[in-house]
């Protein structure tokens, strides 16, 4: 369960980073992104798979969140 | 010699990889790449922050390193005890050269070294009680100290001792800002992770110190300089850009910064990352818990100081954006004239480079206005964020190396033949007697600033005296030239 900063990119997009690993991609694709339920599966730019526990109201960007590594 | 090609450098590498055993070679094969412009992630093509290999000469430094030599030293009216033997404080003393301003033994400590000296008998019963009378010693000492640091050495985390704990003790006790980095040299792989620890430690015992206080007054242009360590005074020759163009330097981060400026820091409306590998933890933290957006800017030579300005400016309204464009005008005669004289002198100069984080990306600019070209670059400590934003700035088919091994830059150089070698003072003496022409990147070889436009036309002037330095045809004995030459002598004698 990896802490995972997200954070808006100068274009909009958002940015994953997980500190530990170096790694920074961008989200390519959020499973639920609406302002009512936000969350679940994530596609990053490098095409690994993540997951968020899905929130009832879209996170106050920039956030630390936990996400779930999903493994292929 | 021409540029190389992909093969070329390819063959390259494979020659100097032949030398190692099966399971090194292995291993170091992922540390160098060729560059390719069209990547867009560096972790296709070259690995980095990961452990040196045992026997191999590595130039990395330690944790405490990171931690006391890059972040927290230069903070300096903060006394910085490098809690453990002797040695790693003395011998890192000063070698830095981030200047400041203030009377050092009275108000700021930059250059000195307080150590709390540990002998065999503070490693048996532990060095707590010794710290707790170093602080007491100082407070009494030098009472214009506005905070102190520890920074422990190895020995601390190897016998436990609490530093943490005398810290709180003392702070109640004499009413100032202790902090205890953990920033044992063995931690990590390289510097980086010191940079981190030391990152977290302002994060935990620093920022949020005036949190709730409002009295500091603020205006909508005030900005924080990050990682900049005014080596040889760069922060003040970037400062002096910011604030013509209109803009409030609260802090700098932390070359002749204080203490009251980090705290104010969480106050600002935006955060300017010079160094960002030591000090990208800070920004992402203060992005999160004080909303300050943070940019990455970089002052080296004209064309990327323009840039920078620019998107810097792009974040305040339209007086900034003017200022912006009042600063490069108003220098653009000058720098201007620096490129006339000396590019002519340094076109076409071949430049290879290897240094610490940040410095291996952000001087090619410079080099590229003066008309020279990076044919190789590398950083000792970086990790793959940086290499990705390495990528786009080097040439295709250049060299590109990951904690180069002392046989394998030597073995480069040798082949590619570069007119200049950017490195370190390890690697100085090893080049010039190669006969190759050498700058310390680390510490501008004792010249400097390099940053902004005035260091723009030091830097341009450095590189010149060095590479055209008449020194360089002296090389050869006069009886080893070619027989050819001396024919005429004989003939007249």
């Amino acid at each position: 369960m990896p802490s995972v900063m997200l954070r808006k990119r100068e274009d909009g997009k958002l940015l994953f980073y997980i500190a530990k690993k170096d790694l920074e991609e961008t989200i390519e694709s959020l499973e639920f992104d609406s302002p009512d339920r936000w969350g679940g599966e994530v596609v990053l730019g490098d095409g690994s798979k993540y997951y968020f526990e899905p929130m009832d109201t879209p996170p106050k960007i920039p956030m630390t969140l936990q996400a779930k590594r999903l493994s292929e | 010699m021409a540029a190389m090609t992909r093969e070329e450098t390819e063959a390259l590498i494979q020659e100097v990889l032949e030398v190692y055993p099966e399971k090194a070679k292995a291993d170091r094969a992922k540390h160098l790449a060729i560059n390719d412009q069209s990547l867009e992630k560096s972790n296709k093509c070259i690995t980095s922050n990961r452990k040196s290999l045992p026997g191999v000469m590595t130039i990395r430094g330690c944790a405490y390193a990171g931690s006391k030599g890059v972040v927290w030293g230069p903070i300096k009216d903060m006394i910085h005890i490098s809690h453990g033997p002797v040695g790693c404080g003395q011998y890192s003393r000063a070698g830095r050269r981030n200047y400041y301003v203030g009377t050092t033994g009275v108000n700021t400590f930059g250059t000195m070294n307080f150590t709390s000296d540990f002998t065999e008998k503070d490693i048996v019963f532990g060095g707590d009680k010794k710290l707790a009378k170093c602080i007491d010693e100082i407070e009494l000492l030098f009472p214009l100290n506005k905070g102190i640091s520890i920074q422990s050495e190895c020995p601390i985390g190897l016998i436990g001792d609490d530093i943490e704990a005398v810290s709180k003790v003392k702070n109640k006790e004499h009413n100032k800002t202790i902090v205890p980095v953990r920033c044992e040299g063995f931690r990590g792989v390289s510097q980086s992770l010191g940079h981190h620890i030391a990152n977290d430690a302002i994060r935990d015992w620093v920022l949020e110190n005036r949190d709730g206080d409002e009295s500091f007054p603020t205006t909508p242009y005030d900005v924080a300089v990050i990682g900049d360590y005014n080596i040889g005074g760069d922060a003040w020759a970037s400062r002096t850009l910011l604030e013509e163009m209109g803009l409030r330097v609260v802090a700098q981060w932390s070359g002749d910064g204080t203490i009251a400026e980090i705290e104010k820091t969480p106050k600002v409306k935006l955060n300017l990352i010079h160094c960002y590998r030591s000090m990208n933890y800070i920004a992402r933290h203060m992005e999160e818990k004080y909303n300050i957006p943070w940019i990455e800017y970089n002052f080296f030579g004209p064309t990327k100081i323009a840039e920078s300005l620019r998107r810097i400016a792009a974040h305040f309204d339209d007086t900034i954006k003017e200022g912006a464009e009042r600063v490069i005008k108003r220098y653009e005669a000058e720098y201007e004239a620096v490129i006339a004289k000396y590019k002519p002198r340094l076109e076409g100069k071949r430049v290879m480079l290897y240094i610490g984080g940040l410095r291996p990306r952000h001087v090619i600019g410079a080099y590229e206005d003066l008309g020279m070209e990076v044919v190789g670059t590398g950083y000792e400590f970086g990790h793959n964020d940086d290499y990705d934003r390495t990528i786009k700035e080097m040439g295709n088919a250049t060299l590109l190396y990951d904690d180069v091994t002392g046989y394998e830059f030597e073995e480069f150089v040798k082949r590619v033949q570069p007119d200049l070698v950017g490195s370190g003072i390890k690697e100085k003496y090893i080049f010039q007697k190669m006969g190759v022409p050498f700058r310390q990147m680390h510490s501008w070889d004792y010249s400097g600033p390099y940053h902004g436009y005035d260091g723009f036309a030091i830097f341009a002037r450095d590189m010149d005296m060095t590479i055209n330095n008449p020194c360089w045809k002296s090389f050869k004995a006069p009886w080893k030239t070619e027989a050819t030459e001396s024919e005429p002598v004989k003939a007249v004698a």
